[in-house]
């Protein structure tokens, strides 16, 4: 293939790879923004997610896109119950303080590997895309699931936007994020806001994973790269800045699906690391975060 | 209105409020005074429930307040103007007045009213109000407490930092509120702000009550202003 075709293509890969990160980080950043708790579990409720809509897709006959369908809905719920529940049987017990939650969601991840490890066991199983379609270009043939998970996660991105921007519960979260205690003076039950935003952005890894998981397979240890390179999107677009965390996702993405096509996945995920060192080094705040 | 008896409480073991009793009437409005640190903005926050009572009570036309979780506090008509203003620095300004609204289900006719009282703020209905002036900030945060139409008004020292006319502003606004029956709870340091307002002030030392006294009774050269807040 010659280098334009092949540049296409490695951005088209980055694209996916970009979209479905775009949509975990920004469930990461969700959670830091308003109850300033660093999830370290975050990669579980993706791998969780995919699980999920393995068991979903098994259970559903008919039409592989049917038991996507329902994966789709389900398994975001299926999580974002299960973060809910961990946050108040957990976070809420240890008032939220940032340095306890940090090794409390690690304790998390443990056992949500292990679950899943014990109840899926240690393989990784295929889920079926919900359509084969394969879109002919002049140099290459490229699956048209992939261009649908691009599309489904901008989608999903939008609705999340207009839901902080618009809604009234966004409006509670974001007033939540800017003064916990002054949103309690104005009638804000900032217990239901924290267990509502713990779902959400653990629901938002689940949507990602259920994207990918027609492309990656369901494993008990996939939430490991997803974790890591949320965490570098946060933090190279700013702690609990949407907008960054977005850029920083497209940027990522981007140079992780370039650098993987051309020369290796390590070498990108080494230079990515890289990158946020030089950002923690040179700019803490974030590419894009303003001044806290 | 505001019955406040015996109240003890303060942050983990550190007792800060100590026996407190004081009654904020309808109508009226009173100062409290103390030196920094004398425990003022504790006993604003332990009226709203942030701040755990460990002893005494809060009640509020018969509602005990003292053992509800903060944010059904304001539920019952208390809008609180907290020190150094607190506002949604992220929001907007109609942002900020929208969730004071959605405390205690207001519509469009109070955000009116609330607005035609500060026009200041209604050109600025789009701006960050992080991005506001000192006074703008201020009279926000007077605005988004009015939202709630409250009973009760906790007014924790709205003139720090203030120039003069924004001063006046102010009183203008405590004194019309008052003539609307509103108990207004209003922690202020400068005796000729306290004695142009107050109907009754109340001195706090250490966290103790140490005396109540009818403003009529007091003039800038009462002793009390130099025991209690030494100026
Ligand atoms: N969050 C907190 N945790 C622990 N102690 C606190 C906290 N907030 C206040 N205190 C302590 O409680 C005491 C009373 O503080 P408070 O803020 O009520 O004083 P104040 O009268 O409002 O003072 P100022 O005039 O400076 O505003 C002080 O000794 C203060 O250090
Ligand atoms: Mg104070």
């Amino acid at each position: 293939m010659e280098f334009g075709p092949f540049l296409l293509l490695a951005l088209m890969e980055g694209m996916v790879m970009s979209a479905v990160l775009a949509l975990t980080a920004v469930g990461l950043s969700l959670v830091f923004g308003v109850m300033r708790v660093v999830n370290v579990a975050h990669g579980e409720f993706f791998m969780l997610g995919a699980v999920a809509a393995w068991f979903v897709t098994q259970a559903v006959p008919g039409h592989p896109a049917l038991g996507f369908a329902a994966a789709l809905l389900l398994a975001p719920l299926f999580v974002g119950a299960v973060a809910a529940l961990a946050d108040g049987l957990i976070l809420k017990r240890l008032n939220y303080d940032p340095e306890a939650t940090i090794v409390a969601t690690i304790g998390l991840s443990y056992i949500f590997q292990q679950a899943a490890l014990s109840f899926y066991g240690p393989d990784a199983r295929p889920v079926l895309a919900p359509f084969d379609l394969r879109l002919q270009l002049p140099w290459f043939g490229y699956s048209g699931y992939k261009i649908a998970v691009v599309i489904a996660a901008a989608l999903i991105l939008i609705g999340i936007w207009l839901f902080m921007t618009r809604s009234r519960a966004g409006l509670v979260m974001r007033a939540t994020q800017a003064d916990r205690d002054t949103a309690r003076a104005f009638g804000i039950n900032v217990d239901r806001v924290f267990a509502t935003v713990f779902a959400l952005g653990a629901a938002m890894a689940a949507m990602g994973a259920v994207l990918i998981v027609p492309i990656q397979q369901a494993h008990y240890l996939m939430g490991h790269d997803p974790l890591l390179l949320s965490f570098i999107v946060v933090i190279i677009g700013g702690l609990g800045s949407l907008r960054g965390t977005l850029v920083a996702a497209l940027l990522i993405g981007l140079s992780d699906g370039v650098i993987s096509v051309f020369f290796s996945p390590t070498l990108a995920k080494i230079l990515a690391t890289l990158f946020v060192a030089l950002v923690l080094v040179f700019r803490p705040q974030g590419l894009f975060g303003g001044q806290r | 209105m505001l019955e406040i008896s015996d109240l003890s409480g303060g942050y983990g073991a550190v007792e800060v409020l100590r026996g407190v009793t004081l009654t904020a009437r309808g109508g009226e409005v009173t100062c409290v005074m103390g030196r920094n640190g004398a425990g003022k903005t504790t006993m604003l926050r332990a009226i709203m429930g942030q701040v755990r009572a460990s002893a005494g009570t809060i009640r509020l036309k018969g509602t005990e307040l003292q053992s509800l979780p903060a944010h059904e506090v304001p539920r019952h008509g208390i809008g609180y103007v907290p020190q150094g203003r607190r506002l949604f620095s992220d929001l907007t300004v109609a942002e900020n007045i929208t969730i004071g609204l959605m405390t205690r289900n207001h519509g469009a006719a109070t955000r009116d009213k609330v607005l035609d009282l500060f026009p200041r703020l209604r050109e600025r209905l789009d701006q960050r109000a992080g991005t506001l002036s000192g006074g703008e900030q201020q009279m926000l945060a007077i605005a988004r407490a009015l939202c709630l139409e409250p009973a009760v008004l906790l007014l924790d020292e709205p003139t720090e930092g203030l120039q003069p006319s924004m001063i006046a502003a102010i009183r203008d606004t405590v004194m019309l509120l008052k003539t609307t029956g509103v108990a207004t709870i209003l922690v202020e340091q400068r005796v000729d702000a306290v004695l142009s307002m107050a109907d009754q002030v109340a001195f706090l030392q250490n966290g103790i009550l140490a005396e109540t006294c009818a403003a009529a009774a007091l003039t800038p050269a009462s002793p009390q202003f130099q025991t209690y807040v030494g100026v």
